[in-house]
């Protein structure tokens, strides 16, 4: 790649989504009442063209842009289109709640583009600049959202933490970062590596970086010890808001440590592997465990995606090619099983109702069997239940743990899956098995019901053909 | 003769104050986004003396990068914070614990 103009072109889905996130903004601020509905179609509409885009560019090998700042492989396209269609999907459940609490501004839409673009720009990112501006464009963009609802104390309450911990986590990052490139002499990942790889740099100091850039990862994904904020920023948002917040961060926290830890520091290897260990082993005892004590639904799915999270820390860790592609499985079914989750609460919260606490899952099966079977779905799947895609997903990541040699852990994270069933279950038991306190009935916009219908009938479909999304992930990470 | 390891003395003490001024903070939020950006400029001292040392042009340009974005970041931090205040009346950090369990 010589000239601007091709360099340009690779990286035309981004330059559209920035241009066209701009124009939505500056269009809606015009169009008055109408400016909602402008936003959210349009919205759809350049997700759709640039997730197209993306799919057209496919590319066996990987391709450099900007002198090597950005990155062009099979990860990056995969997690483009993932992350495309996650925010798609996410508007299309979260604008009848909007529109219920009469919170339909066009600002949700164009905070949720920039939001994508800046997983789009860490899916490319090849050098620490790269990683580190999308990153902050992705979470200033989340900071922004969980305020949405200017009036609520909660909401406020947890954006400042959301934002003061946010802000840890990027200096921590950064400082290590800082150290790195001190010690290599460089800020692309690829010469980075050729640096560790060639010669024998001070390993303390090195240790020392590494363990800054573990912590601030860590911290965003919201692993234990860093998870304070998880289930705060999960409760206080509005529930649209942590729709989002459960979903596209995750894609964009994996291909950040992918690109970080494999492709730039696979030689420090043995070293991060010992950091993630003791991570993932806190995050799924504490996740499963400290979920089951939870009453509120929001706070309870939180502490089970921190026990997820452990999970894709798990197959991240085992540092083989075929851990990386379970753990790209992993994050991508869990992205599914988090969107029809909170897509159902967000659907039965549109309807007027607060759905914040679990025992107002109560009697859902009888008075919405549909929902509620959908809700079953996924909460079988999130316990890695077989006939649902989240068993194979476990499974996977159990097989590369068991290949790599690391037997304990695999026991242990079959033992705590067990724990969590319990709090999954206890779901079910509320809907199915308890008389509703009230009735309530379905109304509203189908696009938002068809889509969570085939998100939960996914679920099951994925089951019976794992191999088209395993095939792709291990062809993506090869 | 100040050397690279001056430097990093500097910036790893500013790092560690603004961390432990955001842990042992107990009183006012905007003590909090002081520490935080004093974090970053920590960052930003490592990144120029290393730069300077290594004669390479990256790491000064890094320095922008994150000026600019810890710019924008503060006025997010802020905008929040009167959000914050005009719910609330108060910024005590010991007053942030209505989320619990």
């Amino acid at each position: 790649m010589e000239s601007l103009g091709a360099d340009v072109m690779l990286a035309l889905p981004e330059v559209i989504l920035l241009g066209a996130a701009s124009t939505v903004l500056v269009l809606s601020l015009y169009a008055g009442r109408a400016g909602e509905a402008l936003a959210f179609w349009s919205s759809l509409a350049v997700l759709g063209a640039v997730a197209v885009l993306v799919g057209f560019t496919t590319t066996p090998q990987e391709t450099f842009a900007f002198g090597s700042l950005y990155i062009h492989d099979p990860l990056a396209v995969a997690v483009k289109l993932f992350a495309c269609l996650t925010a798609a999907v996410v508007f299309m459940y979260a604008r009848p709640y909007l529109q219920q609490r009469s919170h339909a501004r066009p600002e949700f839409y164009v905070l949720g583009l920039f939001a994508t673009l800046g997983v789009l720009v860490m899916a490319s990112a090849h050098n620490f600049i790269l990683v580190y501006l999308g990153l902050e464009l992705l979470s200033l963009c989340l900071y922004a959202l969980v305020v949405f609802e200017r009036d609520s104390s909660d909401a406020s309450e947890a954006a400042i933490k959301y934002f003061v911990l946010g802000a840890i986590a990027s200096g921590m990052l950064l400082y290590g970062m800082s150290i790195l490139y001190g010690l290599t002499g460089s800020l692309d990942l690829a010469e980075i590596s050729a640096h560790l790889g060639s010669r024998t740099t001070d390993s303390i100091a090195l240790v020392f970086a590494l363990a800054f850039i573990v912590v601030g990862l860590a911290f965003k994904f919201g692993a234990v010890p860093f998870h304070m904020w998880v289930p705060d920023v999960y409760h206080g948002a509005p529930t649209a808001v942590t729709l989002f917040i459960a979903t596209m961060p995750k894609l964009a926290a994996f291909v950040m440590t992918i690109r970080l830890l494999s492709n730039g520091l696979q030689e420090l290897l043995t070293d991060w592997q010992q950091m993630l260990v003791v991570v993932t082993v806190l995050s799924v005892i504490f996740g499963n465990v400290i979920a089951i004590a939870q009453s509120n639904i929001k706070r309870m799915l939180a502490y089970s995606a921190i026990s997820h999270i452990g999970f894709i820390l798990l197959g991240i860790l085992s540092g083989s090619d075929f851990g990386y592609a379970a753990a790209l499985f992993y994050t991508v079914i869990y992205v599914l099983m988090a969107a029809g989750a909170f897509g159902v609460l967000v659907l039965f919260a549109s309807q007027g109702r607060s759905m914040d606490r679990l025992v107002d899952l109560k009697g859902l099966g009888k008075s919405s069997p549909w929902f509620a079977l959908i809700m079953l779905l996924l909460m079988f799947s999130m316990a890695g239940v077989p006939l649902t895609v989240g068993f194979y997903a476990k499974l996977y990541i159990l097989q590369s743990l068991v290949q790599d040699g690391m037997l304990w852990l695999a026991i242990l994270a079959i033992v705590m899956s067990v724990i969590g069933a319990f709090y999954y279950l206890r779901v079910v038991k509320y809907m199915y098995f308890d008389e509703p306190d009230e009735q309530l009935h379905v109304r509203g916009p189908g696009l938002a019901q068809a889509a969570l219908s085939v998100n939960g009938l996914l679920v099951i479909v994925l089951f019976v053909f794992p191999n088209t999304l395993l095939d792709y992930c291990v062809r993506v990470l090869n | 003769m100040i050397t690279l390891t001056h430097f990093l003395a500097l910036g790893a003490i500013l790092f560690s104050l603004g961390v432990a001024g955001i842990f042992l903070n107990r009183k006012n939020v905007i003590l909090l986004l002081m520490a935080i950006e004093l974090m970053l400029l920590a960052v930003n001292m490592n990144f120029i003396a290393f730069s300077h040392y290594l004669d390479d042009l990256a790491g000064q340009v890094f320095v922008f990068f994150i000026l600019t974005v810890s710019a924008a970041e503060a006025a997010i931090g802020l905008a929040i914070l009167v959000v914050l205040y005009r719910v609330r009346q108060t910024i005590n950090v010991q007053d942030l614990e209505s989320l619990k369990g």
